[in-house]
């Protein structure tokens, strides 16, 4: 077996964006930090922008030890190029043991590519990670239709098990990489919790900046501007309530945005959407929910008319109490449902918001 | 100049899904279609022939079946069309995968004015890790993502998406570029094309003909030269069927459940 010895660590790759770090860089932190309870190592969050040093300091808070920062003009903005550069020029100088970062637009483009310089394995889009091998089989015992009393596995394994979703979230798969240092993954952004802000770590946390080396010829790739989205996009991750629209809008798909709009508005959420009603361009595929949209867990999920396709169930069984109207009675989608209408969502909604309405006069 | 486009034939995800008794995937008995973002690959290049006649070079890795996939892709509009395949590629994971598609494109020869499209992501494996990868292999800028391309002469720009917006980027030849659904609508087969496909012998790219690449290694193919394995596989549980709210106040009932838990 080959001696990892020297990689130690958990790195965090935190992206920024205008120089602001991302709510995923927060969760992961955080993630982070509970892992190396179980390693008995050190979290570091690694920042690479321009002017990022007083920011970083924030990931203290979640459970960072200390934060590498690395400001220059040329990293202000992602580049392919720069990025994997200067964050393999630190992995292969420091040695982390673990390289996290979140499988946002921007990780998927550089894990990737970072992965193969640096000749190591990376897994996509985790949603769950674990070292200790009694804590994945309490993970397995609630997460798979495994019999975990039959499975036997090696205790003294510290390899990192990264468990994701595989094809479109009918099944799921734990990677492991134990032939190459750092165990690199993705995670899905959303899915790790954050943990509580902690001021005194946040000012406790160290930061260093290391030498490196990048310079206008290293790059590629020129990047001309970087535009927002003129409509604001929906935060379906942060929402407390998601009403998602299916399929089942098909015969009237104007009234039936219509009813979910309504109705998350009434329950003071948002609206989310199947991957058919993204596909067939009734909504924009910032509403998607599912292994190819985004993973929610409001506290409330309303599916109307969606047949709950595993594709779209692994994207929100995690929500505190799920709800789904659908006209078929053995539609998937009420296996996951803790409370399950069968009807026709057009008359099923306006009946729901004249209820609401009623309940809220009579407190 | 060639447009090299890296393909994959999947288990259609969206459709229906079948279990084996042991509650397994039955891969076998799923439908198999070219992999969606990949026909927005091959649409890219195809846009590209129309303006300057360039070829098109489809390149899959796979097993047998995956010709058919490729005949249909040259019924579409491809020239060239290659399937890798061979006993030692199997087990690959995204880093290996890349390794033998890199090798793949430098046997097709990747000149100054070249372009290698691939979709950003393949639905079986959600990963999109295969086209940079494929990049950092070949030592071509990479562009994932893209939206919206125009070229003028060697000279892209790129409309690169991000979650909150957008990026506008630019690149030169030769460089690869993954493709989202937003970046065009697929053209289908057309009657000539149906007919001319059978005339086009679709070329095998086996261990043999890759061998010599310093990419071809055996501790960097198949199963063995990948640095991930899956270490366990299994479907996850339905939540237990929750409460069925029946009869004509069901709304009525809910909003009651609704009001008890403070949810509204």
């Amino acid at each position: 077996m080959t001696d990892f010895s020297d990689y130690k660590g958990i790195w965090v790759f935190c992206e920024q964006r205008s120089g602001e770090l991302m709510p995923t860089d927060f969760e992961l932190v955080s993630e982070a930090s509970r892992l190396a309870k179980e390693i008995g190592c050190k979290v570091t969050g690694v920042v690479l922008g321009n002017g990022m040093e007083a920011a970083s300091k924030e990931l203290g808070g979640y459970g960072a030890d200390e934060v590498m920062v690395c400001d220059d003009p040329l990293l202000e903005v992602y580049t392919t190029d720069a990025y994997t550069k200067v964050l393999c020029d630190l992995v292969n100088e420091y040695k982390p043991e673990v390289l996290l970062m979140g499988a946002t637009n921007i990780g998927r483009d550089l894990g990737p590519r970072c992965a193969a310089r640096l000749h190591t394995g990376l897994t996509a889009d985790a949603t769950h990670l674990d070292v200790d091998t009694k804590e994945y089989i309490e993970f397995l015992r609630n997460a798979s239709t495994i019999d975990v009393e039959t499975v036997k596995l090696d205790e003294a394994d510290r390899n990192l098990k990264m468990t994701r979703p595989a094809f479109g979230g009918h099944m799921m798969a734990t990677i492991i990489c134990p032939r190459f240092r750092p165990q690199m993954s993705t995670v899905r952004p959303g899915v790790m919790k954050r943990a509580a802000f902690d001021q005194a770590k946040a000012d406790a946390c160290q930061v260093i900046k290391p030498a490196f080396s990048i310079t206008k010829e290293d790059i590629h790739v020129e990047v001309l501007s970087v535009e927002k989205a003129a409509k604001k996009m929906v935060d379906l991750i942060g929402a407390n309530v998601v009403v998602s629209v299916g399929r089942g809008i098909s015969k009237n798909v104007k009234e039936g945005l219509a009813l979910a709009e309504k109705l998350a508005d009434a329950m003071g959420g948002v609206v989310g959407a199947s991957r058919a009603v993204v596909d067939a361009g009734w909504i924009s595929s910032d509403h998607q929910v599912g292994q190819t949209g985004k993973t929610v867990h409001p506290k409330v999920y309303v599916a109307l008319g969606i047949s709950g396709a595993i594709q779209h169930v692994a994207g929100m069984q995690d929500s505190e109490l799920i709800i789904a109207v659908n006209k078929n009675e053995s539609a998937p989608i009420f296996g996951a449902a803790d409370y399950g209408i069968v009807g026709d969502l057009f008359k099923v909604v306006p009946d729901l918001l004249k209820a609401i309405e009623s309940e809220r006069a009579a407190r | 100049m060639k447009a090299i486009v890296c393909v994959k034939q999947v288990p259609d995800t969206s459709g229906k899904v079948a279990y084996k008794p042991d509650g397994t995937l039955d891969r076998a008995s799923m439908d198999v279609v070219t992999n969606p973002d990949d026909l927005n690959a091959l649409e890219a290049a195809l846009t590209l022939k129309d303006e300057t006649g360039c070829e098109v070079v489809v390149i899959s890795m796979g097993p047998d079946p995956a010709e058919g996939m490729l005949r249909e892709l040259l019924a579409r509009g491809a020239d060239r069309a290659i399937l890798v395949s061979g006993r030692e590629f199997g087990g690959s994971d995204t880093f290996a995968t890349s390794q033998i598609l890199a090798a793949a494109v430098n046997r097709v020869g990747l000149g100054p004015d070249d372009i290698v499209f691939c979709g950003r992501q393949a639905i079986d494996g959600d990963t999109a890790q295969v086209g940079p990868q494929i990049a950092e292999k070949l030592h071509l800028p990479q562009v994932s993502y893209a939206a919206e391309i125009k070229k003028d002469g060697n000279k892209l720009t790129v409309k690169r998406m991000l979650e909150d917006g957008f990026m506008m980027l630019s690149v030169e030849t030769p460089c690869l570029i993954t493709c989202i659904k937003e970046l065009n609508q697929p053209r289908y087969m057309n009657i000539k094309g149906i007919f001319e496909c059978y005339d086009k012998r679709i070329e095998r790219f086996d261990y043999e003909a890759l061998k010599d690449d310093p990419l071809i290694e055996t501790d960097t193919i198949g199963l063995k030269g990948s640095p991930t394995n899956v270490f366990k596989a299994f479907t996850p549980p339905l939540k237990g069927a929750g409460a069925m709210l029946n009869g004509d106040d069901a709304a009525a009932k809910l909003a009651s459940i609704l009001a008890e838990k403070h949810l509204i």
